[in-house]
């Protein structure tokens, strides 16, 4: 066990914590954040998607060491409110069916925009690619992100 | 690991940089409502009660439930607002409840697309009982006949003096008048019903991309603990053998719980194993990992899913038992000018949702409070009662979001589990299952082979059908005595119409090795692929094109009887639903129409078509397909007509019907489940992959605009997509793929 200083949406956390543990289960049972989702534990659906110092990662497999450095944004610091571009497009298009994955390809989202404000369908379906959606959603979101970036999104095509 | 966590071997950029950093948020949340209780809306005396289903506040606020579960169809954005327009509301002072298990909100079973089917009528009624009550007080206070009293927005008003008054100042005088009889409730014209028809509130919208909607897994009660198990590998195995030293030497592990052992069939009880509780989840799975376990692994060890292809092969190679018959289909296939037959499979699928299943259960002296992503949440309260010894009504079950069912939430093995470790820990218990549980542990899609011999006359028309099935039942997992699919499994065949004079459906036996279950769309995914697949290999046996041998297949426009289909009574017909084949046209022309059909042959593009009646609606899809420059399969675009019936939500039912066509392809491509000494050997989504958005075609869906009674939404749209897939493949490469995975043939 080791004393870990968490910085999670600006706030500091102290965490009591196996280093080894992975940061998504330090954010969920230990920090109580449980926007981020376990859907995989290895990487493979993104639905643990966070950003460390601004960088897209999986947390499921991201080390809570690792993470301890770095500034932690999660689903619920994204923005105030719910108020990013992407939140309101999420919602104003109705994307999300059951939700569940929809944390994950915002962040994953978010961070594509951050890097590249006007990406293409391509662009999108690479950032994306790393995060399942089981109910389907992905038309919807390619069209969302475009909304978000406020490039006239090219109708259902990619 | 000290770096962090790359995305691995997936076309993924990760390059990125920081993002504004939002609000403090710290300590462990106590989220166990999706939205704020009833009585927080205001005193429960001051309260509307005209069914259990709407409640009006002295604040004016409409408190509705939604009984069913909301796992992604966007019922709470659909059913409630049906109330909501009847009763006059505005629906910007509506607030969605959802209901915990509670026999007095009827069936609440979130299964088998019939929601709205079944709670449109329902909600109709409750809105315009609450409304007539309204108007009774109303009436009472300024004492005039209530008759010409009219309500909307919000408000009873009295066309004759203006006067009007909102339905929080009526609350309370509404709330002391008796509820009236349903009989003596006029439901308002449909015309008036504008409001619901336009677009309605995403309820859900902003907690979902906020990361705020608690589902299963997000319960978090004070003390709580968390349990993962360690199950039998093979459906019925025990533990032989339990070394816990190394488990219970993990720091945060409190406890090692031997679950009560399975006595088959499996019904929806708990596997068995060996659950470790621990402080927090990954503890738990450390302590699971440290476990000694040896297992006896019972009557099903010996199961093969390879060695079991064989035997359904040879099921379906002799005849079974008779489901539907017409006429002489032996005599017609001797005499038939040609014969043409095909044998078609489909290995077991497992559901996969993205939340994999998870429970909280807190037990205390004699009673059990669970928060689960249930589809079912009364089946799980009495499941939960049995197993703890207990009265069903000791047993509350608050009903959280679903993160995806399709099928898997309705089985309560894991709700059960957290109520017993609750019982055995002696604190709140949250139980979670890893994607690894959820893919080896599940209840699975009942793998099918079907083989299908027509006969042909001269002139090429279809005059024989014979169609077998060999595929373990659903019934199987509640009956160690069910031996093949029947009665309603027999679901796509036993509505399939037919132009042949003779036709014979048999069903060959089939016993199950492993836990069969509901997935989306069930047997229709099956009979489907088989049926729609065999079309299309009668229109490339005759040269024709197969929208018109699909069309010539089904015969003209007439409503199914049960002696032209061959059966004693017809199945999946009820009252108000008959088997329409001119609406099973329809949708076939206008995907025709929509998808360019003609055009596309003729400009030598590769296309499919499919058509299904499932779940009492009518769908139909095209799918086109080409190769990219590395000559890998490339799905461009995918069309879909679908006709439910009336819609109580059309957005909803688009989505559903968007998301229908990735669940299809999915499973077309990927979807294979195999088993090996009894084991499934699949584990993730490496080796259980799903479509990803880079894979996922350009889908348009046109809803037929229908006056039909409501029809199911949430399932019918997934049968159609993989054979019309099989079909636009085998335009495109001339290769004839009959099993499913497609994957693997490609």
């Amino acid at each position: 066990m080791s004393t870990l200083k968490l910085n999670v949406n600006g706030v500091e956390h102290t965490v009591e914590a196996d280093p080894e543990m992975p940061l998504l289960w330090a954010l969920r049972d230990i920090v109580g954040l449980t926007g981020t989702k376990y859907g995989c534990g290895e990487a493979y659906c993104g639905a643990c998607t966070v950003h460390l110092d601004g960088m897209a990662v999986r947390s499921c497999i991201t080390p809570v060491s690792a993470a301890a450095k770095q500034k932690v944004t999660t689903i619920e610091g994204l923005s105030n409110g719910g108020n990013h571009p992407l939140q309101k497009a999420w919602c104003e298009l109705g994307v999300p069916q059951c939700g569940f994955c929809q944390p994950g390809q915002i962040m994953s989202a978010a961070a594509l925009l951050d890097a590249n404000p006007r990406p293409t369908d391509a662009d999108i379906d690479k950032a994306l690619g790393g995060n399942l959606c089981r109910c389907g959603c992905y038309q919807r979101i390619r069209e969302a992100v475009h909304t978000a970036a406020r490039q006239p999104a090219k109708g259902a095509a990619r | 690991m000290t770096a962090p966590a790359a995305v691995p071997e997936l076309e993924v950029g990760r390059r990125f940089f920081v993002v504004a950093l939002g609000g403090a948020v710290g300590g462990l949340v106590l989220g166990v409502r999706m939205a704020p209780p009833v009585e927080a809306q205001g005193g429960l005396a001051s309260q509307l009660l005209p069914t259990h289903f709407v409640k009006i506040g002295a604040d004016g606020i409409v408190t509705i439930v939604c009984s069913r579960s909301e796992m992604g169809q966007g019922i709470r954005s659909s059913l409630p607002f049906v109330l909501a327009d009847e009763l006059g509301a505005d629906f910007a002072r509506v607030a969605i409840v959802q209901g915990d298990a509670d026999a007095r909100y009827g069936d609440q079973n979130t299964d088998g697309s019939h929601s709205v089917k079944d709670f449109y009528d329902v909600m109709r009624l409750a809105g315009a009982t609450a409304r007539s009550m309204l108007s009774s007080a109303a009436a009472a206070r300024w004492g005039v006949p209530a008759e010409r009293l009219i309500v909307h927005d919000h408000a009873v008003h009295d066309p004759a003096t203006g006067k009007k008054a909102g339905f929080g100042e009526l609350a309370e005088a509404a709330a002391a008048l008796p509820v009236p009889d349903a009989k003596t409730v006029t439901l308002r014209p449909d015309a008036e019903l504008v409001k619901s028809r336009g677009p309605l509130p995403f309820v859900d919208g902003p907690a979902f991309v906020t990361g705020k909607a608690a589902y299963g897994a997000d319960i978090r009660l004070p003390g709580m603990l968390t349990a993962v198990i360690a199950r039998p590998p093979v459906v019925g195995g025990r533990v032989k053998s339990l070394d816990d030293t190394k488990a219970l030497a993990v720091p945060g592990v409190r406890k090692v719980v031997r679950m009560p052992e399975l006595e088959l069939p499996a019904k929806f009880q708990p596997l068995g194993g060996v659950a470790v509780v621990a402080d927090h989840t990954w503890a738990a799975l450390q302590g699971r990992k440290a476990l000694v376990v040896e297992w006896d692994n019972g009557p099903n060890a010996a199961y093969d899913s390879e060695a079991y292809r064989l035997t359904l092969h040879a099921a379906v190679n002799a005849p079974g038992k008779v489901a539907r018959e017409v006429g002489d289909v032996e005599k017609a296939l001797a005499g038939a000018a040609r014969v043409l037959t095909a044998e078609y499979h489909v290995a077991h699928l497992v559901h996969t949702p993205m939340e994999p299943p998870a429970a909280v259960a807190r037990v205390s002296a004699g009673s059990c409070e669970l928060w689960a992503p249930s589809q079912d949440p009364q089946t799980a309260q009495k499941e939960v009662a049995t197993a703890l010894g207990i009265e069903p009504a000791k047993v509350t079950l608050h009903v959280t979001y679903l993160g995806g069912g399709f099928g898997r939430k309705s089985k309560p093995d894991f709700i059960v589990e957290a109520a017993l470790l609750s019982k055995a820990a002696g604190a709140p218990v949250r139980v979670q299952w890893t994607r690894e549980d959820d893919v080896q542990h599940g209840y699975y899609h009942a793998v099918s082979t079907q083989r299908i011999d027509a006969g042909l006359d001269a002139e090429q028309k279809l005059v024989a059908w014979r169609h077998r099935v060999a595929s373990p039942s659903i019934g199987s997992t509640f009956d160690k005595k069910v031996d093949r699919a029947a009665g309603w499994e027999l679901q796509g065949l036993n509505d399939l119409p037919l132009t042949a004079k003779a036709v014979r459906f048999e069903s060959c036996e089939a016993r199950a090795h492993v836990r069969i279950g509901w997935l989306r769309s069930v047997y229709n995914i099956n009979h489907c692929f088989a049926a729609q697949s065999f079309i299309g290999e009668l229109a490339a046996a005759t040269g024709r094109d197969p929208k018109a041998v699909l069309l010539d297949t089904l015969g003209p426009a007439r409503q199914l009887t049960a002696q032209e289909v061959g059966m004693k009574e017809l199945e999946n017909a009820p009252a108000g639903h008959p088997i329409d084949v001119g609406r099973l046209r329809h949708v076939i022309e206008r995907v025709a129409e929509i998808s360019g059909w003609d055009a596309a042959r003729r400009a030598g593009k590769a296309v499919g078509i499919a058509a299904h009646r499932s779940f009492l609606s009518y769908i139909a899809a095209v799918v086109a397909a080409s190769l990219d420059d590395k000559k890998q399969l490339r799905i461009d675009d995918v069309w879909m007509v679908a006709d439910v019936g009336r819609m109580a939500n059309a957005d909803r039912v688009r989505s559903q019907m968007e998301g229908a066509v990735v669940f299809g392809l999915s499973l077309a491509l990927y979807g294979r489940i195999t088993a090996k000494e009894g084991a499934i050997q699949q584990k993730n989504f490496d080796d259980y992959p799903l479509v990803r958005i880079f894979e996922a075609p350009r889908t348009r869906v046109e809803l037929v605009d229908s006056r039909a009674p409501h029809a199911g939404a949430g399932e019918p749209g997934v049968p159609p997509i993989a054979p019309a897939l099989a079909n636009a493949i085998f335009a495109l490469t001339g290769k004839r793929l009959r099993e499913i995975p497609f994957a693997r043939a490609l």
